[in-house]
C-alpha cells in the first residue's frame, strides 16, 4: 500500500501532441484578465492571479492534469518510502532564467520560505521538514502521515536561492516576504518557467518573452511573447477580443457567453468549476436554525438553474466532482411542498424573520443569488430582510457573523474535500482556527472527528469512503444550504489553440499554448 | 496679484485640509483593506498581525495625526496595493489622464465654436436645427452608453443587412450604415513617446493617436451640447448689443463682426464655465476610463475603493481637489486678461 504511490502519469498529453522545438516560438499572445498579479513575489499572496503567474514565470515539482491526476515537472519522479515521507528525484539541467542552475539547495530555500509566508504557512503546516539528500534527491517530510502530500507539493515553484539571497543595495534582506512596502522579491523574479518577465507596470501592462533556455524542449508550446493586460470591465474585456485587440481572455461575464458563440472569429471554452456557493444559517442567532427540519426546509432550494443561465453545476454537497469526498447519491432538493410540511411538523408553519447578507461584486450574479434566495424563503413563510454589500465591506460584516445567513464561495486551496469542512462546518474555534468561515455555527464533533480520520489515512480509497461519510451526514443534517459551483469560461480567437492547456483550478499552462 | 495669489493658496491648503479629514472620516465605510493582501485562509491571528503592522488597530485621531505629520512633509503615505507612495502612483497615472482631458477639450473646441457661432449667425439654417438637434440627443445619453455604442461600431464593426441585399439600392444602404471596426477600444497602446518624468505620451504616434480618439470622443461627447448651446446663446446675445450694429453699420465685414468683435465677448461666460467643467471632466474620465481600460488616476481611483487602499483614496482626492483649485485660480487669471475690466478678489481697485 506505502510502497509507490505514483510516478511518471498523465505526461500522455506531451507524447501525443506535435513536436516543436523552443526556437519555432514566435507566435504573439495578447491577452487579458481580469487582474494583473498583484506582485511578483509568489510567496506574498495565496490567490488565484499568482497562481497564474506561477505557472507562466516557474514551474512546479508536479502540476494537476485537465482530469486532476498529476504530472511531473521539476520533480521528474517521486515515491513514498514511509507513511511520513515522500522522496522526489529533481530534473537534471534545469536553468533558472538568471541562468543559475535548479538543485535541492532551492527547494529546501523555497520550501523554508514558504513556511515563512503568511499565506501559504498554513498548507505547509503539516509538513515538518525537508531533507537533502543530493544535489538532485530530496525527501518531504510530515509529522503524521499525510494522505495530500502530492496534492501540497504542487505549491512548491522552486526559486532561483542565489538570486534571491543576499541583501539590496538599501540593506534589505532579498528574500524577505512583504505584504506591503517594496521588497526585492515583489519587483524582481527568477524562475525556471517558460516565460521571463521583461517589462511591468502594475495594474497597466505585463509583457513575457519566452525563456530561450526553457527545460522543457518537448513542450508544444509556439508562444514567444505575451503581453497581459488587467481590463476590470466585463464589457471592455468582452469586446477587446471581439474587436481582435487581444487574443484570449479570463473570466467571461455569463451576460456575454451568448455574444462570444454567436461571433465566427472567437471560441468559447467552458468547465465546470470547483467553487462551491453556499449559504450558512446561523444557528447562534436564530433559535429556529438549530432545528434540523428547518434547516431541510430551507434547503429545498434548486435555484442555481434558473439564476445561473445554465452557467452552474447545482450543488446538494460541498464536493465537486473529482474530488474524492463527491458523493453522487447526493441529489439537490426541490419541493416546496415538502418544505412546507417540514415547517409545519417543526412548528414554525406561521414562519419568521431573518436578516440575509451577501456580497454584490465577489461571486459571479451573487446579489441575485441572494434575491432569490430570499424570494424562495418568501414561500415558506421566512420574510427575509437582505443586505448586499461589495465585498470590501462583506467580509469585515462576515467577520462579525453580522447576519443570520450569510453568503460566501470557497475554493479548496488543496483541490481536497477536507479543507472544505475545515473552513466551512467544522465546530468553530478560534484557538485552532478550526471552522474560520462557519457561519452558521453548526458543530457535529462527530463529522469532525471523521474528517480527522480521514486526514491521516493514505489509503485513498478507505480516505474517500470516510468523506463520502462526511457529506451525506452534512446532507442530511442540512447542515447549510449548498447551490452551486460556479463555472469557469474562457474565451480566445479560432487560432488559439486554448483547450489543452485549460483546466478547473483555472491556471493555464500558457507554456504548452499553441497558436496556428 | 501677489494678495491675489496669496489668497488662493490659503484657500488650497484649507480645502486640502478639509477633504483629508472627511477621506479619513469615511474610511471606516471603505471596508477592510486586508482582504485585497491575504488569502482566504490566512488565519485571524495573522490577519491581526498585519493590522497590528500597518497601524490600522490604532484609533481614527491617532491614524489621522500620523498621517497629517507625514503630509506635512510631502509624504502622503503608501498604497497598499502599488507598495509604493501615492504620490508616485497619482504621478504615473496622471498624464494619461491629462492627455485625455486635452484630447476632448481639443474636440470640445474644435467642433463647438464654429458650430456654436454659425447656429447663431443663422438660427433658421437647417444645419443649426440638425446641430441642436444632435446636441440635445447628446446631453441626455450617458457617457457610459455613448462609450460602448462608439466600441460597437468603430472597434468591433457592425454589419447592417436590413435592407434587400439583391438591389442595388439595398446593397448601397447596407454597406453605408456597416462599419469596419478596427479602432482600438482599450489602453493606451504599447508605443508610446516618453517626454519628461512620468509622463509618456501618445500625441506623437498614429498608434497613440488612435487610441485616443474613442475615450476623447466619448469624453467629449458629455460637454460638447453644453459648449454648442452656451456659445450660441451667448453669441446671438451679444450679435444684439449696440456696438455690433454700430459696426455693422459702419460697414465692417461679417467676418471681422463676428469672429473678432461679437466672439471675443462670448467667450467671457464660456471661459468660466469651462473652467468649472474641466475640474468636472476630471471627474467624468472614472467612468470614460473604466469602459476603455484607461490607465489614468480615474480607474486607479475606482480600482483603490474597491480594494479599500485608503492612503491611495486619500491622496487622490487631495490631488484633485488641488487640480480643482488651480485651474479656477488660472481660469480668473485668464479672464483678466480677456476682459481688462474685471478686478482679481483681493486687487486693489
Amino acid at each position: 500500500m506505502k510502497k509507490f504511490l505514483a510516478a511518471f502519469m498523465g505526461s500522455m498529453a506531451l507524447a501525443t501532441a506535435p513536436m516543436a522545438l523552443a526556437a519555432e516560438a514566435t507566435k504573439e499572445l495578447k491577452m487579458a484578465y481580469d487582474a494583473d498579479p498583484v506582485t511578483l513575489d509568489i510567496h506574498e499572496q495565496l490567490s488565484g492571479g499568482i497562481l497564474q503567474l506561477s505557472h507562466m514565470s516557474f514551474d512546479p515539482l508536479l502540476r494537476w492534469t485537465q482530469d486532476l491526476g498529476f504530472e511531473p515537472r521539476l520533480a521528474e519522479s517521486w515515491e513514498r518510502i514511509d507513511d511520513n515521507t515522500v522522496r522526489f528525484k529533481l530534473r537534471k539541467g534545469v536553468k533558472f532564467h538568471s541562468g543559475n542552475e535548479l538543485t535541492t539547495k532551492d527547494v529546501k530555500f523555497t520550501f523554508d520560505r514558504l513556511k515563512q509566508s503568511q499565506d501559504f504557512k498554513a498548507i505547509f503546516k503539516p509538513f515538518s521538514g525537508i531533507n537533502i539528500i543530493d544535489d538532485y534527491t530530496f525527501e518531504l517530510v510530515t509529522s503524521e502521515p499525510y494522505p495530500l502530500l502530492l496534492n501540497t507539493a504542487t505549491y512548491i515553484f522552486p526559486l532561483d536561492s542565489e538570486f534571491y539571497t543576499g541583501t539590496t543595495e538599501d540593506g534589505e534582506d532579498k528574500s524577505a516576504i512583504l505584504k506591503h512596502g517594496n521588497s526585492f522579491a515583489s519587483t524582481h523574479i527568477s524562475g525556471t518557467g517558460p516565460f521571463r518577465v521583461t517589462e511591468r507596470q502594475q495594474g497597466v501592462r505585463v509583457e513575457f518573452e519566452r525563456f530561450k533556455d526553457y527545460w522543457d524542449t518537448e513542450s508544444p508550446g509556439n508562444v514567444g511573447k505575451i503581453v497581459l493586460t488587467p481590463i476590470k470591465e466585463d464589457a471592455t474585456r468582452v469586446s477587446a477580443l471581439l474587436s481582435g485587440g487581444v487574443d484570449f481572455i479570463a473570466p467571461v461575464p455569463p451576460n456575454d457567453l451568448e455574444r462570444i458563440r454567436n461571433d465566427k472569429n472567437a471560441k468559447l471554452v467552458t468547465m465546470s468549476g470547483t467553487r462551491i456557493i453556499l449559504f450558512h444559517m446561523n444557528q447562534e442567532r436564530v433559535e429556529a436554525f438549530k432545528n434540523p427540519k428547518v434547516r431541510q426546509a430551507i434547503n429545498q432550494e434548486g435555484i442555481a438553474a434558473k439564476i445561473m443561465k445554465g452557467f452552474a453545476t447545482p450543488a446538494a454537497q460541498l464536493s465537486p466532482e473529482g474530488y474524492q469526498g463527491h458523493n453522487p447519491d447526493l441529489k439537490p432538493r426541490f419541493d416546496v411542498e415538502k418544505a412546507k410540511q417540514l415547517m409545519k411538523e417543526a412548528g414554525y408553519e406561521d414562519g419568521f424573520t431573518i436578516t440575509m447578507m451577501a456580497p454584490n461584486n465577489r461571486y459571479v450574479n451573487d446579489d441575485k443569488i441572494a434575491q432569490a434566495v430570499a424570494a424562495m424563503l418568501a414561500r415558506i413563510n421566512i420574510k427575509v430582510d437582505l443586505k448586499t454589500l461589495p465585498k470590501a465591506q462583506y467580509w469585515p460584516e462576515y467577520d462579525n457573523r453580522a447576519a443570520d445567513m450569510m453568503m460566501i464561495g470557497w475554493h479548496a486551496d488543496t483541490e481536497d474535500s477536507a479543507n472544505f469542512y475545515e473552513f466551512l462546518t467544522f465546530c468553530p474555534n478560534a484557538e485552532t482556527g478550526a471552522g474560520q468561515y462557519n457561519a452558521g455555527n453548526y458543530c457535529n464533533p462527530e463529522i469532525d472527528a471523521l474528517v480527522e480520520q480521514a486526514n491521516v489515512e493514505t489509503d485513498l480509497d478507505k480516505r474517500a469512503a470516510l468523506l463520502q461519510e462526511v457529506e451525506k451526514r452534512l446532507y442530511d443534517d442540512a447542515a447549510f444550504i449548498p447551490l452551486h459551483w460556479q463555472d469557469l469560461a474562457w474565451a480566445a480567437k479560432n487560432n488559439v489553440n486554448i483547450e489543452p492547456v485549460l483546466n478547473v483550478m483555472n491556471f493555464p499552462y500558457l507554456g504548452d499554448l499553441v497558436i496556428e | 496679484m501677489l494678495a491675489f495669489l496669496v489668497q488662493r493658496i490659503s484657500q488650497a491648503l484649507l480645502v486640502m485640509f478639509v477633504i483629508s479629514v472627511v477621506a479619513f472620516a469615511i474610511q471606516d465605510g471603505l471596508g477592510d483593506p486586508l482582504q485585497e493582501m491575504v488569502g482566504m485562509s490566512v488565519s485571524q491571528e495573522e490577519r491581526e498581525a498585519i493590522r497590528e503592522e500597518l497601524g490600522l488597530n490604532d484609533p481614527m485621531v491617532i491614524q489621522y495625526l500620523r498621517f497629517a505629520g507625514n503630509a506635512l512633509q510631502g509624504d502622503l503615505g503608501n498604497s497598499y496595493f502599488y507598495s509604493k507612495p501615492t504620490l508616485a502612483v497619482i504621478a504615473e497615472h496622471l498624464p494619461a489622464t491629462l492627455e485625455l482631458v486635452i484630447g476632448a477639450s481639443l474636440i470640445i473646441i474644435l467642433l463647438s465654436v464654429p458650430i456654436g457661432v454659425y447656429s447663431a449667425i443663422r438660427p433658421q439654417a437647417w444645419l443649426s436645427k440638425f446641430f441642436m438637434g444632435v446636441s440635445t440627443v447628446g446631453i441626455s445619453i450617458p457617457v457610459f452608453l455613448t462609450a460602448i455604442v462608439l466600441i460597437q461600431l468603430f472597434s468591433i464593426g457592425v454589419t447592417v443587412n436590413w435592407f434587400p441585399s439583391d438591389t442595388a439600392w439595398g446593397q448601397w444602404l447596407n454597406e453605408a450604415l456597416s462599419t469596419e471596426g478596427g479602432l482600438p477600444s482599450y489602453g493606451r497602446g504599447e508605443h508610446l513617446t516618453p517626454l519628461f518624468g512620468t509622463w509618456e505620451s501618445g500625441f506623437f504616434t498614429s498608434e497613440g493617436l488612435m487610441h485616443l480618439l474613442l475615450p476623447s470622443v466619448s469624453l467629449a461627447s458629455i460637454m460638447l451640447p453644453l459648449f454648442i448651446r452656451l456659445i450660441r446663446a451667448e453669441m446671438m446675445e451679444v450679435l444684439q448689443s449696440d456696438y455690433i450694429r454700430y459696426a455693422r453699420a459702419k460697414g465692417l465685414s461679417a467676418w471681422r463682426i463676428n469672429f473678432l468683435h461679437a466672439l471675443k465677448n462670448t467667450m467671457l461666460p464660456v471661459i468660466t464655465v469651462g473652467g468649472v467643467q474641466i475640474g468636472i471632466m476630471v471627474a467624468y474620465t472614472i467612468l470614460t476610463e473604466t469602459v476603455f481600460q484607461w490607465p489614468g488616476v480615474g480607474l486607479m481611483f475606482l480600482e483603490a475603493i474597491t480594494r479599500s487602499d485608503i492612503p491611495l483614496i486619500v491622496a487622490y482626492l487631495m490631488v484633485v481637489g488641488l487640480i480643482f483649485v488651480v485651474t479656477n485660480t488660472l481660469v480668473d487669471l485668464i479672464y483678466g486678461l480677456v476682459n481688462p475690466t474685471v478686478k482679481l478678489t483681493g486687487k486693489k481697485a
